[in-house]
């Protein structure tokens, strides 16, 4: 399922003007990658053209390459609601959908490819999904009740169990614990070390922290200057980013001295 | 269910997850505007042979929406081909809703300007028989009216609104609240039968004034501003009272110098928006200013012309021979609707040039 | 100062208190003109036989023309404010919401006009296309019409005039769907006709209900259009084709209420207190339904 993601010269546009410039990095499957950054440095833009989401803006749009397992995602014939039924995502505020059921938020995804699908088959996957995302025990006796009924860190792992229940090959976080408490959080992340058996896992997060705990990969960016295009400035081990990075800029990032 | 996360894959699962490609079937980019372009060509072909312009256009949209249908289903999938009718039933909505307008607009228009001259701004139709005659006496009566009922709901209006915004607390405000909503739904002729039975009962039955006719539309007027006002005072924002207040300003002096100027060109618009939507009003000044031949400049005194009622009459009842009647009635129209138009057009105006934050 | 605070809070509550006063003024004053009607002799109220016959037809036909309307408006109105906040540019989406606005800017005698000459006669062929092929239906039981001016142009009309304010509060709550959910089902690698079906229509769902309710309340209530569209018989019939019909309360006020006295004057007011209650009803629980969604939406946020 697990799929690698190389990225080669991104650049991404919100109309005139350059949001994120000349990105290559590759993203290594089963694995935890985590976008690090201060604020309007383009990780959540560069995130969102990993599955094609950016260019819903009006008049945003990219160019580069993203190959995922060698195919382009940004080739003339790819169809980006493909792409996005294979590349699940999971948002900053937790979103499930306010007039289905707990039961229908993660049935959701598998309803739009599969109309006609036995039930007990269709309840095998929102169960197996549940329990991935560590929900099923806490919900398992109200699963026709609405999801936003949950707590919030709960409606955030019922995102997630939505997003993998179509079981994509890459699972990406915007940001997933930033609405939530500390306990929410770590049970979360948790799940983030969990499903990485499974899935290529890519997170931006504000959280210094959490990016040394969770991910095995750190990507560090930053704006060039102000007014100007993000830009990866360094990608590395997260061990090694956080103990020896080699940018100076990076430093004083993770040393908390700007951002 | 095994442990949490084994990832067992039942064989029939994978019949269920589409092949994992980015690359699924779709349609060429020129592809809906070939469709669209093969549809119109028949759709002429259509009415040439002698189908009807209306019947020709629905068939291009079936056919477009058939072929679009059927082209994407065999390349790109049932739910792609659903996602393509949706868009074309969709736009073709909006395109149908769009012919009445137009058609209106081209019909009153093309049937109005004839009569539109000189002599029809300034003759009333006292002693016309026949061709020639004005709405000189409608347009006044019109003015008239529609000026009473404005400075009747203006004030009630607008104070009902600071009262809302300003006092109003708990069930009172409430109710008003919500009963100024549905009085916007009270049916223009139920609002004259109102002020007809209202004012019956004062001077007894068959009684016809122009004041009638401000009451009536009145009724109609007073929800639209307070809506609009009270839109508009709850955009004000709390510093300005407070800042106010601070200065030991009483609360009725900040309303009126701090809150009211802050809100003005909102109210403005509401107010000419208001107007707008009572001034071709027919209904209720039927049943209480009725219709005369000549000039009555007072509006406590018996019947008055007015636009829409002019109109109607001319129309309806022509007289012998009807054409002339006919032509001023749709030169009437074309008066209300420009008339109309223009004070929709002011409202915009308005609110882009003195809006605080004037950005388009 | 204090004085000044006090004339000015009572005046502008004095001014709510008003509108409570007009309301119920609008009900009392037509209940006392239309009690004459209710008491007099059957053979006095016009139609010989008393003031509930003489309204029946004339509520069924309100109804009727009402209830065609909103079947024909709803739907499209619904279609057009997904276009307009959905489909059309972003750009564009202001402007094509005045545009519809513009419908409903023109006056209701406009519409009559245009119903006779240029709606009225291009639906002729369409009638008898009707009752040719489809007259086995009673609602297209003929004979069809020679004018057009039949109860399917009057529901024609007016659905024209109630689309604008249909479309008004359904495009309004179109536009609120959170973008967050949106996203969710794109994401999810929903189409967009699929992301709309699982985020825009259930979030708009109250508020079309509402809405076409207000439509509703507006075209009960539509008095010159139909009056000068539709050719009246008295009686009661579905046929929608025919010459004959059966007229709607609003329409016959206007059409017999400048020339009658008397007791006649009564029974009109009458039916025209039968019309208030029905769109009042309507009205409150249109504005009910509308302002619970509301409620649910802001607690949501």
């Amino acid at each position: 399922m697990a799929k690698r993601i190389d990225v080669a010269d991104l650049n991404i546009y919100y109309g005139e003007t350059l949001a994120v410039q000349d990105v290559s990095m590759s993203i290594e499957p089963r694995s935890v990658t985590a976008l690090i950054g201060p604020s309007g440095c383009g990780k959540s833009t560069f995130l969102r053209s990993l599955n094609r989401m950016h260019e819903l803006i009006p008049k945003a749009r990219v160019a580069g390459k993203v190959m995922v397992d060698g195919q382009d995602l940004y080739a003339p014939d790819v169809d980006p609601v493909a792409v996005r039924s294979q590349i699940g995502m999971v948002f900053q505020r937790p979103n499930p959908f306010p007039t289905m059921s707990i039961y229908d938020n993660v049935a959701a995804g598998i309803k739009l490819n599969a109309k006609r699908m036995r039930t007990s088959e269709l309840d095998e996957i929102v169960e197996r999904s549940l329990r991935q995302a560590n929900l099923w025990d806490e919900v398992k006796d109200r699963l026709d009740k609405p999801g936003t009924g949950l707590s919030g860190g709960q409606q955030q792992r019922l995102c997630i169990a939505r997003a993998i229940a179509v079981r994509p090959d890459v699972l990406l976080m915007d940001e997933p614990c930033s609405a939530l408490d500390p306990i929410s959080t770590q049970k979360i992340e948790d799940l983030i070390t969990e499903l990485k058996a499974d899935y290529t896992i890519v997170i931006v997060t504000h959280n210094m922290q959490q990016a040394a705990r969770v991910s095995d990969t750190t990507a560090f960016f930053n704006l060039r200057g102000i007014g100007q295009p993000g830009q990866l400035v360094e990608i590395g081990d997260t061990a090694t980013i956080f103990s020896a990075p080699a940018n100076k800029a990076t430093e004083d990032y993770i040393s908390g001295r700007f951002g | 269910m095994n442990s949490p996360r084994t990832s067992v894959q039942p064989s029939d699962l994978s019949a269920v997850l589409s092949e994992r490609l980015f690359t699924q079937g779709s349609l060429p980019r020129y592809a809906p505007g070939v469709t669209l372009a093969a549809a119109i060509v028949v759709g002429g072909v259509l009415h040439l042979s002698g189908v009807a312009s209306g019947l020709a256009a629905v068939a291009v949209v079936v056919l477009y929406a058939v072929a679009i249908y059927g082209w994407s289903l065999a390349v790109e999938g049932a739910r792609k081909a659903k996602n393509r009718v949706v868009t074309t039933v969709v736009t073709a909505a909006f395109l149908l809703a769009l012919l009445p307008l137009i058609s209106v607009v081209i019909t009153v228009v093309g049937n109005g300007v004839g009569r539109l001259d000189v002599e029809f701004f300034t003759y009333s139709m006292h002693g016309v028989v026949g061709e020639g005659g004005g709405v000189y006496h409608a347009i006044m009566g019109t003015l008239l009216i529609t000026a009473l009922a404005t400075v009747i709901s203006v004030p009630v209006g607008m104070l009902c609104a600071i009262y809302l915004v300003e006092y109003a607390k708990g069930k009172l405000g409430r109710a008003i609240t919500f009963f100024v909503d549905v009085m916007t739904g009270i049916p223009s002729i139920v609002a004259g039968l109102f002020a007809y039975a209202l004012f019956a009962l004062i001077f007894g039955p068959g009684v016809r004034m122009g004041v009638m006719g401000a009451v009536a539309l009145s009724v109609l007027m007073i929800p639209i501003v307070v809506r609009s006002t009270e839109e508009m005072l709850r955009l004000v924002p709390a510093e300005l009272r407070e800042a106010a207040y601070a200065l030991a300003v009483p609360k009725w002096r900040t309303i009126v110098k701090v809150v009211l100027p802050t809100a003005g060109a909102g109210i403005a618009t509401g107010v000419t928006l208001a107007i707008a939507r009572v001034v071709g009003e027919t209904a209720p000044l039927l049943v209480t200013v009725g219709i005369t031949t000549g000039v009555n400049m007072n509006p406590f005194d018996d019947r008055m012309a007015t636009l829409p009622v002019f109109a109607y009459r001319q129309f309806m009842s022509p007289g012998l021979p009807p054409e002339p009647a006919i032509d001023r009635a749709w030169t009437a129209a074309l008066l209300l609707v420009a008339v109309v138009m223009l004070l929709n057009l002011v409202a915009r105006l308005i609110s882009r040039l003195f809006a605080p934050k004037a950005r388009a | 100062m204090r004085t000044g605070d006090q004339i000015f809070a009572g005046l502008s509550t004095g001014s709510g208190v008003l509108i409570l006063a007009i309301l119920a003024g609008v009900a009392a004053f037509l209940v006392v003109e239309a009690w004459p009607a209710v008491v007099a002799p059957a053979d006095e109220v016009p139609g010989g036989a008393g003031v509930t016959v003489y309204i029946w037809p004339l509520l069924f036909g309100t109804l009727l023309s009402a209830a065609l309307a909103l079947l024909i408006a709803a739907p499209l109105a619904v279609a057009i404010a997904l276009f307009i906040t959905h489909y059309a540019p972003r750009r564009l989406a202001h402007g094509l919401g005045y545009v519809v606005d513009l419908l409903a800017a023109v006056p209701s005698i406009v519409y009559g006009l245009w119903g006779i000459a240029v709606l009225a006669p291009a639906t002729v062929d369409a009638g008898a296309w009707l009752y040719e092929n489809l007259g086995w239906i009673p609602l297209f039981a003929g004979p069809p019409s020679s004018t057009g001016r039949t109860m399917l142009v009057a529901a024609l009309v007016l659905a024209v005039m109630v689309l604008p304010i249909i479309t008004a509060v359904v495009r309004e709550a179109f536009l609120q769907t959170p973008r967050l959910y949106e996203e969710a089902a794109l994401a999810l690698g929903a189409t967009h006709w699929e992301m709309i079906k699982m985020t825009v229509l259930p979030f708009g769902r109250s508020a079309i209900i509402g809405a076409s309710m207000l439509g509703l309340g507006r075209a009960l209530g539509e008095t010159m259009a139909v009056a000068m569209v539709l050719s009246v018989s008295g009686g009661v019939s579905i046929n929608l084709i025919s010459r004959s019909n059966p007229s709607t309360i609003a329409a016959t006020i206007a059409l017999d209420f400048p020339e009658s006295t008397g007791i006649a004057v009564n029974t009109l007011i009458a039916a025209g207190l039968v019309l208030f209650a029905v769109t009042f009803v309507v009205n409150m629980l249109a504005r009910v339904v509308i302002n619970r969604r509301r409620d649910f939406s802001g607690a949501d946020r």
